[in-house]
């Protein structure tokens, strides 16, 4: 399969596991999982990176319209990632500054706490 | 004539496949593996935005791929067929649901044009590829949370050399990267 997804709860936080490649074609598995979570008031968000082997603008879009529908319920998306072939995408079009990004998912929850 | 011409109908299924082609050729002709992640996602993105431009006007019709070495540059070319109408917005503009960073400024290039789910190709503009990156309102759960111009946007960060050509009845895509002189 070319995009893996899993999810699971720690802390109160929801983490999607995304594994493989997020381009058009795959990408509307992961839109539909974002939607999924959020309708069953899931809006702090951690999705998990590092196992992305592609990521293109149709993954950016999905994963900035899930952050815009948590943000709707004053919840959260944050991303764990430490692959430079991957923020290479989010340093163009500038996404790093819209995205919290972490080198890991316990960082991520961390700072999620800690915000609160 | 072109080292390898790929045609593929216009499905999201294909563009992978296209992807791979193309940074096989690459790797062939020579350009360095530094480079090849981003012609795998350039080439990625000008097939992705032509699919769906051919979904939207014609998804009977190919798109065509062409990657050539030229005077020591590997060449890619991607071509729909898609008539380009002006990006003429019907819709009222959007409210600003824009995305805002964690300091509560607005992401780059704001911009609240409004988006039909029929969708509107930008690919009018003039030949740098370059357009704003504006973030668009969702108002319902459909359609992209990008304008059309995106991808040609990440491809210009991603190509020292970007072309696009826009005619009436297409738009071609044409990059380049470095490739060192063809060892056979």
């Amino acid at each position: 399969m070319d995009l893996k997804l899993g999810h699971y709860n720690k802390d109160g936080i929801e983490v999607v596991d995304v594994e493989g490649e997020i381009d058009v074609y795959t990408a509307p598995r992961l839109r539909e999982l974002l939607i999924d979570l959020v309708n069953k008031n899931n809006y702090q968000l951690v999705v998990n990176m590092e196992k992305v082997e592609f990521l293109d603008s149709t993954g950016l879009g999905v994963l900035v319209g899930g952050l815009k529908r948590v943000r709707a319920h004053d919840g959260s998306l944050d991303l764990v990632c430490t692959q430079e072939r991957i923020l290479k995408i989010f340093r163009i079009t500038g996404l790093t500054k819209v995205f919290g990004i972490h080198d890991t998912v316990d960082e991520a929850i961390a700072a999620k706490k800690s915000e609160k | 004539m072109a080292t390898v011409e790929v045609t593929f109908t216009p499905l999201p299924a294909h563009v992978r496949t296209a992807r791979l082609v193309a940074t096989a050729v690459a790797r062939r002709s020579g350009v360095d593996e530094s480079l090849l992640d981003e012609v795998r996602l350039a080439v990625g993105e000008a097939c992705s935005r032509a699919v769906e431009a051919h979904q939207r006007h014609c998804p009977a019709e190919p798109v065509r791929i062409e990657m050539t070495d030229q005077d020591q540059r590997f060449v890619v070319t991607v071509s729909d067929h898609a008539p380009t109408a002006p990006a003429r917005s019907a819709a009222a503009p959007a409210t600003d649901n824009g995305i805002h960073d964690r300091a509560g400024q607005v992401g780059p290039g704001h911009d609240s044009a409004g988006h039909d789910s029929a969708g509107h190709d930008s690919t009018g503009r003039d030949g740098t590829g370059r357009d704003s990156i504006g973030y668009e309102a969702i108002g319902h759960d459909g359609g992209a949370a990008f304008p059309a111009g995106f991808g040609l946007a990440v491809i210009s960060g991603l190509a020292e050399d970007v072309r696009v050509l826009s005619t009436s009845s297409g738009v071609s895509v044409r990059m380049s990267w470095p490739s060192t002189a063809a060892a056979s």
